[in-house]
């Protein structure tokens, strides 16, 4: 197993607040890793960080290898993370086919519509995005994620407002990702969670609290204690 | 590009071409400056229709072109070709300053950070008023105009090469426009102003498409300022007040914002209404003024941008 | 004159724009801080409480005194209501979006300035003060009236600070400020507080202009320059600060009266200008606003 992406004391505070600190974090290639913990924990920022999106105020990040701390987000993307927003954040005005377009960098172009197949959008290829209902719009967002080729696909609590019969839908979709490459899933809903994750980092107030498979995961105690509120 | 676009714009072209055969004297120097102007409101365009910035301050761009072009002339002993480029090339420069130090800036911020560059070279060119002339303005005089082209000597002062030469530039100008928004730029530029951290999210460089749009948009305005100053023989300081920087948001908007072809006939129609109107009113800045306000309340994408979106759609 | 007393009188000429600017740039603030909009036409609604002042003193019989009480009272009246007008048929049909605000009120500021230019003409019109008690200085005379705009307005900003500070109404305002959902949720008429807010914010401008017009004489183009400069304190003063404001208020009355005393008023201006455009660049919530969560 090679080392995808790595941080070592990775820490972020805002004035006095440490949002995250000191993590040292590694997603191995070909798994599905989730990221969970309790409103608060830091999640959020964590992924930030990841992206790109803010800055840390101290550690380093590293991505195949390279020092990427200093990179900015779009150049992030450019070697290979691609972050799904947790508030839907597509090109309304834009045609369903045309988002894609953009993600694929062939803006204008005739992209491929291979990301809109695999989440079963193909047939609303030339809707415009911000007519799609809202799960159809999650997907869209994935399916811009998809057309990135990453390396990393960061998807941020992707199942929020979803019915449930979308998520079951869903799972079937990020199992079928986690084929061909690396998914850092952050999440709430934990069965979901434990379903689909190789392995699960629970974050608590920006420390790592516990790491290990679902299993393990769910029998550890200060993860009881911490987030599932037992014990 | 599909045939229907280069037939549309083509034939914008031609008819103006043919236009000056049969316009009188009067409405060949009206459609002159309009040419001229629209070349202005064709780069406004690219940054405010096309990436969404809105800027108050390419008054700045358009003096810069203007001073460019008549100090070269009348200081530094150029001949009018050279003067142009001369001006066309400080545009280029004084965009790229700018445009990376407001670019720092969005939303609000932006807006007034552009008007207050603009404002406080509009007060340096008062200040400067021993170069500059201040209000009273530079004229260029008519010996300073002719120039040999290949030998063969120009002079423009002559309506009809004037004429000539701004629809050149303007010609020149909506192929440009037309080649920028159907590349990737262009793209790139509608899916900053639709989302733009969408768009850094998707491994695009903002800042430097943003700064690409305002670098072209400011030479625009720096060569139709220049092309002013040439043409029409005069710089003056008004030409470099806020109300110059105004004058383009109001001609996109009217025509058409992220239309190619809106600027052009925004600037059009306005330039006449004004000019209609100042013939029985001294209060001609009043329509612009309720142009603008009818323009937000009830029609805010313009004649094109309407026309596009109730019938034609293909409308690059 | 000597050094010492040119700088003197340049601080006090300093000390009354600075007044004046900083109860011009209160409207603008107050109006940004709450409505997240910006009003261009704010220097046309300073304009046209000169022209009003004038035209109020003209008309009023008595003394100039009794002129300028009057003014002082029927200028942010009526700039009030205009603004009340504006705000009803012009920025809540666009919803309050920035860019249409900024464009609308650019068209307005155009529309107020032709209009002011049809009735009132272009010439400038001098007002007399209310009163003419100079204090003697060892060294020149200064205009009683002069250090009364200081008072006045230092009084006037008290005054609104206190009703933001600690009334019921400034509690509602910040509120608002905060968030316009909560707002709503809290069930405060955000619609009311809006238009409360614009047009508090027209009649302070009116006042400064009402107290201005005594020193400098009303014209219908005199609306660029103060919109202007209360652009570069708010800016620099933090968008949505009162303190900063006020703070950004006597720097650059201050330092603009210094520098177009010894150098030139347009020197001064192309350094204000400067200025800001840097603040916004470096600093983009201003000296002393806190920035955006």
């Amino acid at each position: 197993m090679t080392v995808l992406l790595e941080t070592r004391g990775l820490s972020k505070s805002f004035g006095g607040l440490k949002a995250v600190s000191g993590v040292d974090f590694r997603v191995e290639k070909g798994e599905v890793r989730a990221v969970i913990g309790p409103n608060g924990a830091g999640k959020t920022t964590f992924v930030s960080l990841i992206s790109g999106r803010i800055a840390p105020s101290a550690g380093t990040i590293l991505f195949e290898g390279d020092d990427i701390t200093a990179l900015r987000a779009f150049r992030r993307v450019q070697k290979g993370i691609a972050y799904t927003f947790q508030i839907t954040s597509i090109y309304q005005n834009l045609s369903v086919a045309e988002n894609v377009a953009l993600a694929a960098h062939q803006p204008g172009g005739r992209a491929s519509l291979e990301p809109l197949e695999r989440v079963g959008l193909a047939g609303r290829a030339s809707q415009i995005a911000g007519t799609l209902a809202y799960g159809h719009q999650r997907l869209l967002e994935v399916a811009m994620g998809l057309a990135l080729k990453p390396k990393l696909l960061i998807l941020d609590e992707p199942t929020q407002g979803l019915s449930d019969a979308e998520i079951v839908d869903f799972i079937g979709l990020v199992r079928d990702l986690a084929k061909d490459g690396t998914v850092l899933l952050i999440e709430h809903n934990m069965p979901l969670v434990m379903e689909l994750a190789s392995r699960i980092t629970v974050l608590d107030r920006g420390m790592i609290l516990a790491e290990g498979t679902p299993e393990e995961v769910r029998a550890n105690p200060s993860v009881q204690a911490a987030y599932l509120g037992t014990g | 590009m599909t045939a229907r676009i280069v037939a549309l714009h083509g034939a914008v072209i031609v008819a103006l071409f043919l236009a000056q055969f049969v316009a009188s004297d009067y409405a060949v120097l009206t459609i002159t400056r309009i040419m001229v102007l629209a070349v202005y409101a064709l780069g406004y365009n690219i940054l405010f229709g096309y990436a969404g910035l809105l800027s108050l301050g390419h008054a700045m761009f358009f003096a810069t072109g203007l001073y460019g072009a008549a100090l070269g002339v009348t200081r530094l002993g150029m001949a009018a070709p050279e003067a142009f480029l001369f001006a066309t090339f400080c545009g280029v420069i004084v965009s790229i300053v700018i445009g990376f130090v407001a670019l720092r800036a969005s939303g609000v911020a932006f807006m007034i950070v552009t008007l207050m560059f603009s404002q406080a070279a509009f007060l340096a060119v008062l200040y400067f008023g021993d170069i500059t002339r201040g209000d009273e303005g530079i004229v260029i005089k008519d010996g300073q105009r002719m120039f040999p082209l290949f030998g063969v000597p120009m002079n423009l002062a002559d309506p009809v090469l004037r004429y000539n030469i701004a629809l050149a530039f303007l010609a020149v100008a909506i192929v440009l426009c037309l080649i920028a928004v159907r590349s990737k730029i262009g793209h790139v530029l509608v899916a900053i102003r639709e989302n733009e951290s969408r768009t850094a999210m998707l491994g695009y460089d903002v800042k430097r498409y943003k700064l690409i749009a305002f670098v072209l948009s400011g030479s625009f305005a720096a060569v139709s300022g220049a092309a002013y100053a040439l043409l029409f023989a005069y710089a003056g300081s008004t030409l470099a007040s806020i109300q110059y920087s105004i004058h383009p948001l109001l001609w996109t908007l009217l025509g058409g914002a992220a239309t190619v072809l809106g600027p052009v006939l925004g600037t059009a129609l306005m330039f006449l209404l004004v000019d209609f109107a100042s013939g029985f009113t001294s209060a001609s800045l009043l329509f612009v003024g309720v142009a603008l306000i009818l323009l937000v309340l009830f029609f805010p994408k313009g004649i094109l941008g309407t026309l596009r979106q109730r019938y034609w759609r293909w409308l690059p | 004159m000597a050094f010492f007393p040119h700088l003197l009188l340049a601080l006090l000429e300093g000390t009354v724009a600075a007044a004046v600017l900083a109860l011009s740039a209160l409207g603008l603030s107050l109006v940004f801080g709450v409505m997240r909009v910006v009003n261009v036409a704010h220097g046309e609604f300073f304009m046209l409480g000169a022209m009003l002042a004038w035209f109020v003193a003209k008309m009023a019989p008595g003394g100039p005194a009794v002129g300028f009480l009057a003014a002082l009272i029927v200028a942010p009246l009526l700039v009030g209501a205009l603004a009340f007008v504006t705000e009803r048929l012009l920025l809540r049909r666009i919803n309050y979006d920035p860019e249409a605000t900024i464009v609308a009120t650019i068209g307005l500021m155009f529309v107020i300035q032709q209009l002011a230019l049809s009735v009132f003409g272009a010439d400038a019109k001098a007002v007399p003060a209310p009163f003419s008690y100079r204090i003697a200085l060892p060294w020149f005379g200064f205009s009683g009236y002069k250090l009364f705009v200081v008072v006045a307005s230092v009084a006037l900003l008290l005054g609104v600070w206190w009703v933001l500070a600690k009334t019921k109404l400034g509690l509602i305002m910040r509120v608002t400020q905060f968030d316009r959902e909560t707002a709503t949720a809290f069930g405060i008429p955000v619609n009311q507080v809006y238009s409360a807010v614009f047009v508090a914010g027209a009649a302070l401008v009116a006042i400064a202009a009402v107290l201005i017009v005594p020193i400098q004489q009303a014209h219908y183009l005199m609306g660029l320059d103060p919109l202007l400069m209360s652009f570069i304190v708010v800016i620099i003063g933090g968008l949505g600060s009162i303190k900063g404001s006020v703070i950004a208020a006597v720097i650059i009355g201050l330092s603009d009266g210094v520098i177009s005393i010894f150098f030139s008023p347009t020197l001064a201006s192309i350094i204000a200008t400067l200025a800001v455009a840097l603040v916004l660049v470096f600093r983009p919530q201003g000296l002393f606003g806190v920035p955006a969560r």
